[in-house]
């Protein structure tokens, strides 16, 4: 799969990173820049729309999702995502309910396994997706993780 | 101070790569409680990790992702792999840093 | 079920009252525990709430694979490292240079008659080698070298002397404090960490008290950055809606005098995370 096609197809948007002395710091870099559109749009299913052009997501065991059942900290969320699926393109997560729920996405080479982890902020109680990207097809996998407020801890 | 952190040890021909960041990541949405105006977004957008100067990996963040963030992935690699990690943010900013792999 | 609780925490709170040793308070306090949470290793209190909560143990455990405190770590041993205008360094206060040395903290200074706490040193350390002092409050370049000399001391047992009559007194006027019930929801700090421990308060689980000062100074993720031991403590007051004292004020050097000393056999463990 020609990885320069799969970005003439796809709605990321190209954005140029400069600074106010126009210094170009855009690194050189098969892949296409950071996908402002997306990152902005408020809707879940849009959001999704944007990233792949549809939102045909095939639920499967195969993409393994670890998020905790209710969160300590909403500022801090651990999630974990690995997938036994062959080439796999890119991994998204969304965050249902936070004022925009693309939080992440992150775009494999050949040389990448796809195992990836990071610690994201939960506005409120949400569904959580892993989307996977493999071979044209986009599968997914999901949790929904509590977020509680309030205590003495402040 | 290097704003980067990196952990990445080699094990079975997987390199598997830890690495926290000193960010505020802020989302743009939080108030100044002295002002009442919006604290600016500042946040990463990119984290590019290069192994002997071959792209292995690019990370697209959004504001979501934690203050002081961190990143954990795999890659198969060696020992001896020289590792790059940059970050790049919505205002310009960068900081890159190179570890041997272990 | 209730009243057989409540004749027991009486009798500990009496117990505690009578004039019995340090020592004797030690062993029931620390026994109270033992008993009311049989399946905790003792030296696993100086985890906290995670000694006694599994699913929040789980991420807990995530976030210290790599903790943003470690940024602050290192932060501090940069400035433990600098020299004050004069040319002398912290390590010149310090016992082994400071480093390895946190567990000896709080302690009774018997030329002063007073209470020193590690965070109140450094500052005397400054003032000693004509520095400005730093802020106890909103992390900063105090809680980074708290943490550092923290950090060094990890392992090390706590084993909190108290040497002579006004120590003790100290130690009591702190112990005294412990239990008093305060601010508008009167609460006292036993209520939440003594009588109470395990239990939900709203989203949080509340912590066991033996083992509280050990991981100090934490990250704490709600803030986004480093809190003293006596920032805490004025959280706390303020979340039970008492008038905070003031950081290194005597009410809180005693209180933490007395808290140190009930966890005497833990070992250091700071900094820590929290949410």
């Amino acid at each position: 799969m020609n990885r320069r096609n799969f970005l003439k197809n796809s709605l990321m948007t190209a954005v140029t990173l400069t600074t106010l002395s126009g210094f170009l710091i855009k690194p050189k870099s098969v892949f296409a820049a950071w996908p402002k559109t997306s990152f902005d749009i408020t809707n879940l299913d849009e959001s999704i729309k944007s990233v792949y052009g549809h939102n045909d997501l095939s639920e499967t065991t195969k993409v393994k999702l670890k998020a905790p059942d209710i969160a300590e900290n909403g500022a801090i969320v651990p999630i974990n995502v690995k997938t036994a699926l062959k080439n796999v393109e890119s991994i998204m997560i969304f965050v249902e309910n936070n004022p925009q729920p693309l939080s992440s996405g992150y775009n494999l080479t050949s040389k990448s396994l796809p195992i990836i982890g990071t610690r994201i902020k939960m506005g409120k109680t949400s569904k959580i997706i892993a989307a996977v990207k493999s071979e044209g097809k986009v599968f997914s996998a999901s949790k929904e993780v509590k977020v509680t407020i309030g205590g003495c801890g402040g | 101070m290097s704003t980067i952190k990196i952990r990445a040890k080699e094990r079975n021909g997987s390199v598997t790569v830890k690495t926290l960041m000193k960010h505020p990541m802020e989302t743009g949405q939080r108030v100044n409680k002295k002002t009442g105006d919006k604290i600016p977004a500042h946040f990463i957008q990119e984290v590019i990790a290069k192994a002997n100067g071959d792209e292995v990996i690019v990370v697209h963040w959004g504001p979501a992702v934690s203050k002081n963030p961190y990143l954990t992935f795999v890659y198969n690699g060696s020992k001896g792999d020289e590792l790059e990690l940059t970050w790049l943010d919505n205002k310009g900013n960068r900081d890159s840093k190179t570890v041997e792999v272990k | 079920m209730v009243s057989i609780n409540k004749v027991f925490y009486i009798l500990l709170f009496v117990s505690l009252n009578i004039y019995a040793s340090p020592e004797d308070d030690l062993a029931d306090f620390q026994n109270y525990f033992k008993n009311k949470f049989p399946n905790t290793e003792f030296s696993d209190y100086k985890n906290g709430v995670y000694s006694i909560d599994s699913s929040s143990r789980e991420q807990w455990e995530s976030i210290e694979e790599f903790p943003p405190y470690e940024i602050n770590i290192e932060q501090g041993e940069e400035l433990f490292n600098v020299p004050f205008k004069n040319g002398n360094t912290y390590a010149s206060c310090f016992r082994n240079n400071g480093i390895g040395i946190r567990q000896n903290y709080p302690y009774f200074d018997e030329d002063k008659d007073e209470i020193i706490t590690l965070e109140l040193a450094i500052n005397n350390c400054r003032k000693k080698n004509g520095e400005k002092p730093l802020s106890y409050y909103k992390g900063g370049p105090m809680a980074d070298i708290s943490a550092y000399m923290a950090y060094t001391s990890r392992g090390k047992i706590i084993d909190i002397e108290i040497p002579n009559y006004k120590a003790e007194e100290a130690y009591e006027s702190g112990k005294k404090l412990y239990f008093t019930k305060v601010g508008q929801l009167n609460f006292s700090c036993a209520d939440c960490h003594v009588y109470y421990p395990g239990t939900k308060l709203r989203a949080d689980i509340t912590s066991p008290a033996i083992g509280h000062p050990t991981h100090f100074p934490v990250y704490r993720s709600r803030a986004g950055r480093m809190v003293t031991l006596h920032e805490r403590f004025a959280g706390c007051l303020n979340r039970v809606r008492a008038k905070p004292f003031k950081a290194q004020q005597d009410e809180y050097k005693n209180l933490e005098y007395f808290l140190t000393y009930m966890s005497n056999g833990l070992e250091i463990n700071g900094p820590g995370s929290r949410k």
